[in-house]
C-alpha cells in the first residue's frame, strides 16, 4: 500500500517532504509560544484547505460557504461537551455525520436541480448565511452571545477532553494534517479521485463515458464535509469560544478557499505550501505592523485580498505549479 | 446477423423545427453502417438521442434486446455504447494515459487493470508513445484518436463516431480508416459512424443510411446508395467530366 | 395588530425596495452585458456611502443633491474597474472572474474599516425624521424621497437602453458578442462603460441608502448578498425584473422583520434565494439562456 502511495514520486520530492515533516515534529522543542499558535493556525488551514480541495480542485465545485461544515462541527461537539459533558472525540462521532448531512442536502438540492457554477457558489453563501442567522437565535447554543466551554488551568494534557496545552493541539493538527495529505493522496489515485478529474474537466465528457456524475459529486461534497467538520471540533476545543457572527461568516469561508487557490487548486500539495505562504505572511505583517505600534485592523484581510489578486492575474494555477516547474517536481494532473 | 441497434419509428422536434422524422433503421451486430447527408439532416441529433443526452419525442430505440431511449448517457455507455463528440471534448488538464484510463475504469475497479488495458487501446491507435502528454497539447487528429481511444477503454458493443474524420489530411484519414477495420475484424465492435468524407465511408461501411430533412432518403450498400438519384441531387452531385 | 401597521411597515418595505431595486438593476445589467458576475457590487456601494457620509459631516451636503455626482464617481471607478482590470478577464473561466472579485471585494471592505472603522456612521438630514401623513398612511420622508429617486434613476436607465445609439449598441453587444465585433462596435469601450453605468446605479442607490440606514463596512457583503438574491429572484439579465425582486425583498424583509425577529430577515431573503435556484432558476421574468 506505501509502495502504491508513493509510487511514481521523485525521489527528491519524498526527500523534501520528509525533511518538511521532521522539522513541523521537532517545531515545538524550538519553538517560542507565538510561533506555536503561528503554527498550529498554518497547519488548521492546510488541513481545511485540503478537506476544500477535494470538492474544488478534484470535483470541480466551487464553494464559498465552508465555514458551514467548520461551525456544524463545533457547535456540535461544544454544545455535546457543555451540556452532557461528552467529549471531543465522542463528540466527532457526532459531527462528523452532521457536517455531511449538511453537505448531502447542498449537493442533492444542487445537482438535482442543475445549480451550478457561480449559482451553486452563491447556494453554498445562502447555506452558510441561513446557518449563521439561525445559530444566532438558537437557545440550546446560547445563540448570539457565545458558547464557551469551560476551561480550567492545565497541569497536564488530556487528550481525551482535548484539555492541555497547545503543543498538544499542535501534534493533533499536524496529525491531521498529515492524514489528509496521505487521504488526498490515495484518493487521487483511486477509481474516485480519476472519476473526479474527470468530472472537474468535463463534466458531460464524463457522463459519457460512464460515469455516474450525480453520485461521484455528492461523494465530494459529503467526503469534505465531513473532513472539515473535524477542524470544527479542533476550532471549538482550542479556541473554547464559538460566535455564530464568527464561525459562520462568509469571512471564514473565504479564508479556507485563500491556501489552495493561492497555492495551487487541485494540486496535492498546493493547500499546503498556500497555508504556510499566506497565513505565515499575514501573521508576519500583523507582528511587524504591532511592533510599530500600528493598529489597523482590516490589515490583515486587505493583505490577503491583494495576495488572492496577485495570483489570480499572475499566477492563475497558483504558486505550487509554478514552483514545482522551477525545481523539477512536476505533479501529474496538475 | 443479430441486430444490435434498432431505432423505430424515431422523431424529435425543437420548438418549430422538426429535427429527425419518424425515422427508423436497423444496425446489425458486427457491422459497420454509416449515417450521410447534408448538414442540418439531423445526424447529430440522431446520436445524442441514441447516446441519451435527450429523448426521442416519440418511438423507441433498443439495443440488445433492450430499450434505451430515455435513458441518462452514464447509463447508456454502461450498457455498451460508447460515442466520440462533434467538437473534440477529451479532458484537457489529464495526461492522454489518464484520459483512457477514465474510459477504462468503468468496467474494471483497480486502477492497475485499467491502465493495463488503457495501455492496450493506446497501442491500437497509434497513441502509445503520447500517453505521458498532457490532452490539450495534442494536435487535432491526436486529440479525437484520444476521444476514440476513451470510448473504446469502456468496452463498448457499439461505437458512435461523430464525425472523427473531419479535419484530417487523407494519410491521417486511411490510418483511422485502417484502425477501425482492424477493431471491426478483430473484435466483431460494432461502428456506427457519422461522416462527410466519402473516402471514409466507401471504405468503411457495409451499409448506409441518408438523412435529409431529418428523415431516411436513401438506405442500403455503398454502391447503390451513391447512385441514388435522390441521394446524388439533395447531398452528393455529380463529377462533372466535361 | 392593527392593519395601520402592517400597512405602513409594507409602504416603508416597498419603498425601501425601490432603491434595492435600483442596487440590483445596477448588478443586472453588469451580468447582462459583461456577463460578469460582480461579487463587489454592495461593497462598490458601501463606497458611495461612505463618501455620501464624508460630504455630509464635513460640508452638511445634503445627500440627494450629491447623488448625481456621487454616481459619476463612481462610474468612473467602475469604467477603470473593468477597462483596466476585468476587461483582460473576459475569456477566462467564469469562477476565476468571480474570485477576482471576491479579491476587490475583501480589499474594498478591509480598506474602508481601516478608513472609517467599525462603528455604525449616519446622515441626519433636516428632514430625518419627518413623516408624510396620507389617511391610516404614515411614511417617512427620507424612504419617500429615496424611493421617488429610484424611480427617477430606474427609468432615465431604461430610456438610455431604448432610446440612445450608445445604450442600443451596449444591448447589441449583449446579444451576441461576435456579431457586436464584427460590425466594428468598440466592444471592450462598451463593457467598460456598462460596468460604469452599473456601478453608478450602485452608487446612486447607496446615497438613497444612506438616508435609510446607518453605515458600517461591513454593510458590503451583506448588500452583495442582498443584491444577488433580488437579481436571480428577479431574472438575471432583466431590468424589469430587477426592479420587481427588490421590492419583492424589500417587502419580504420588512413584513418578517415586523412578524419574527428583525435580526432573522436576512434568513427569509436566504430562503427565497434557495427556492428560487431550485424551482425557477430563470426567476421571475427571466429568460432561460444558455449561459
Amino acid at each position: 500500500m506505501i509502495g502504491r502511495l508513493i509510487g511514481g514520486v521523485p525521489r527528491r520530492a519524498l526527500a523534501m517532504l520528509g525533511v518538511l515533516l521532521l522539522a513541523l515534529i521537532v517545531a515545538p522543542l524550538i519553538a517560542s509560544d507565538y510561533l506555536l499558535t503561528v503554527l498550529i493556525l498554518i497547519l488548521y488551514f492546510a488541513y481545511i484547505g485540503q478537506a476544500w480541495n477535494i470538492m474544488m480542485g478534484f470535483a470541480g465545485q466551487l464553494s464559498l460557504g465552508h465555514a458551514l461544515y467548520v461551525g456544524l462541527g463545533a457547535y456540535a461537539a461544544a454544545a455535546l461537551y457543555v451540556h452532557f459533558s461528552i467529549g471531543p472525540w465522542l463528540g466527532l462521532i457526532i459531527a462528523l455525520p452532521i457536517a455531511a448531512l449538511a453537505g448531502a442536502f447542498i449537493g442533492f438540492l444542487a445537482f438535482r436541480f442543475r445549480v451550478a457554477g457561480v449559482y451553486f457558489a452563491i447556494l453554498t453563501i445562502a447555506v452558510a448565511e441561513f446557518a449563521r442567522v439561525g445559530f444566532d437565535h438558537w437557545a440550546w447554543t446560547s445563540g448570539s452571545s457565545g458558547l464557551f466551554l469551560p476551561v480550567s488551568q492545565y497541569s497536564h494534557n488530556d487528550i481525551w477532553l482535548l484539555r492541555g496545552h497547545p503543543v498538544m493541539f499542535y501534534y493533533i493538527i499536524l496529525a491531521a494534517s498529515v492524514l489528509a495529505f496521505i487521504l488526498c493522496r490515495a484518493l487521487l489515485q483511486s477509481r474516485v479521485g480519476y472519476f473526479w478529474l474527470a468530472i472537474r474537466e468535463d463534466e458531460e465528457a464524463a457522463r459519457s463515458s460512464g460515469i455516474d456524475t450525480f453520485h461521484y459529486k455528492m461523494v465530494a461534497v459529503v467526503t469534505s464535509a465531513a473532513m472539515t467538520s473535524f477542524a470544527g471540533v479542533f476550532y471549538a476545543f482550542f479556541y473554547n469560544n464559538l460566535f455564530p457572527e464568527q464561525v459562520f461568516h462568509i469571512s471564514r469561508s473565504i479564508e479556507i478557499i485563500l491556501g489552495p487557490i493561492v497555492g495551487g487548486v487541485g494540486t496535492l500539495f498546493g493547500p499546503v505550501l498556500g497555508a504556510f505562504v499566506l497565513t505565515g505572511l499575514a501573521e508576519t505583517l500583523t507582528a511587524a505592523l504591532a511592533a510599530a505600534g500600528v493598529d489597523l485592523p482590516g490589515a490583515k484581510q486587505v493583505f490577503y485580498g491583494i495576495c488572492l489578486l496577485l495570483v489570480i492575474m499572475a499566477l492563475p494555477d497558483g504558486i505550487w505549479p509554478w514552483l514545482a516547474k522551477r525545481i523539477g517536481l512536476a505533479e501529474r494532473n496538475k | 446477423m443479430s441486430v444490435l441497434l434498432t431505432v423505430d419509428a424515431v422523431s424529435k422536434r425543437f420548438r418549430g423545427l422538426v429535427a429527425v422524422d419518424r425515422l427508423s433503421f436497423e444496425v446489425p451486430a458486427g457491422g459497420i453502417y454509416a449515417v450521410i447527408g447534408p448538414n442540418g439532416a439531423g445526424k447529430t441529433t440522431l446520436f445524442n438521442m441514441i447516446a441519451g443526452v435527450f429523448a426521442p419525442d416519440s418511438g423507441t430505440i433498443s439495443f440488445a434486446g433492450e430499450r434505451i431511449d430515455g435513458l441518462p448517457p452514464d447509463r447508456i455507455c454502461r450498457r455498451g455504447i460508447g460515442r466520440t463528440f462533434q467538437i473534440v471534448r477529451p479532458f484537457p488538464a489529464l495526461s492522454v494515459e489518464d484520459n483512457v484510463i477514465v474510459g477504462a475504469l468503468l468496467h474494471r475497479h483497480h486502477v492497475v487493470d485499467a491502465r493495463a488495458h488503457a495501455h492496450a487501446v493506446l497501442r491500437r491507435l497509434d497513441l502509445y508513445d503520447k500517453r505521458a502528454q498532457r490532452a490539450s497539447s495534442l494536435t487535432l487528429p491526436d486529440r479525437k484518436r484520444l476521444e476514440v481511444a476513451r470510448a473504446l477503454a469502456t468496452d463498448p458493443k457499439l461505437l458512435l463516431l461523430d464525425e472523427v474524420m473531419a479535419g484530417l489530411r487523407p494519410t491521417e484519414t486511411d490510418r483511422i480508416v485502417a484502425i477501425l477495420k482492424e477493431l471491426n475484424r478483430d473484435t466483431g465492435l460494432t461502428i456506427l459512424l457519422i461522416e462527410h468524407v466519402m473516402r471514409a465511408v466507401m471504405a468503411l461501411a457495409a451499409r448506409i443510411l441518408v438523412l435529409h430533412h431529418g428523415g431516411a432518403i436513401a438506405q442500403g450498400t455503398p454502391e447503390t446508395v451513391v447512385r441514388d438519384p435522390a441521394v446524388v441531387h439533395s447531398y452528393l452531385g455529380v463529377e462533372d467530366l466535361s | 395588530m392593527p392593519f395601520d401597521i402592517y400597512l405602513n411597515v409594507a409602504v416603508g418595505g416597498l419603498l425601501t425596495g425601490l432603491v434595492y431595486g435600483l442596487m440590483a438593476l445596477g448588478l443586472s445589467v453588469i451580468f447582462g452585458v459583461v456577463r460578469v458576475v460582480n461579487f463587489a457590487h454592495g461593497e462598490m456601494m458601501t463606497i458611495a456611502m461612505y463618501i455620501a457620509v464624508t460630504l455630509f459631516s464635513a460640508f452638511h451636503l445634503d445627500p440627494l443633491l450629491m447623488l448625481v455626482p456621487i454616481a459619476a464617481v463612481l462610474f468612473a471607478f467602475g469604467y477603470v474597474l473593468q477597462a483596466g482590470l476585468i476587461n483582460a478577464f473576459i475569456t477566462r473561466p467564469e469562477h476565476t472572474q468571480f474570485l477576482l472579485l471576491v479579491a476587490l471585494a475583501i480589499i474594498i471592505v478591509n480598506v474602508l474599516l481601516i478608513l472609517f472603522g467599525p462603528d455604525a456612521q449616519s446622515v441626519q438630514t433636516a428632514y430625518s425624521f419627518d413623516s408624510f401623513q396620507i389617511g391610516p398612511l404614515i411614511v417617512d420622508a427620507t424612504k419617500t424621497y429615496a424611493g421617488i429617486a429610484a424611480i427617477v434613476v430606474a427609468g432615465a436607465l431604461f430610456l438610455f437602453f431604448r432610446s440612445t445609439r450608445i445604450g442600443t449598441a451596449i444591448r447589441a453587444c449583449a446579444d451576441n458578442y461576435t456579431g457586436a465585433l464584427v460590425v466594428g462596435l468598440d466592444v471592450k469601450h462598451l463593457y467598460a462603460l456598462t460596468f460604469g453605468l452599473g456601478a453608478a446605479c450602485v452608487g446612486g442607490a447607496g446615497v438613497m441608502l444612506v438616508l435609510i440606514v446607518d453605515v458600517t463596512p461591513s454593510l458590503g457583503p451583506a448588500y452583495t448578498l442582498l443584491a444577488f438574491v433580488i437579481v436571480i429572484t428577479g431574472g438575471l439579465g432583466s431590468m424589469p425584473g430587477a426592479l420587481i425582486g427588490g421590492v419583492l425583498i424589500g417587502l419580504t424583509e420588512a413584513m418578517a422583520g415586523l412578524l419574527f425577529t428583525p435580526s432573522a430577515k436576512s434568513m427569509f431573503a436566504f430562503a427565497i434565494l434557495v427556492l428560487v435556484l431550485l424551482f425557477r432558476p430563470q426567476g421571475i421574468m427571466g429568460k432561460r439562456t444558455a449561459s
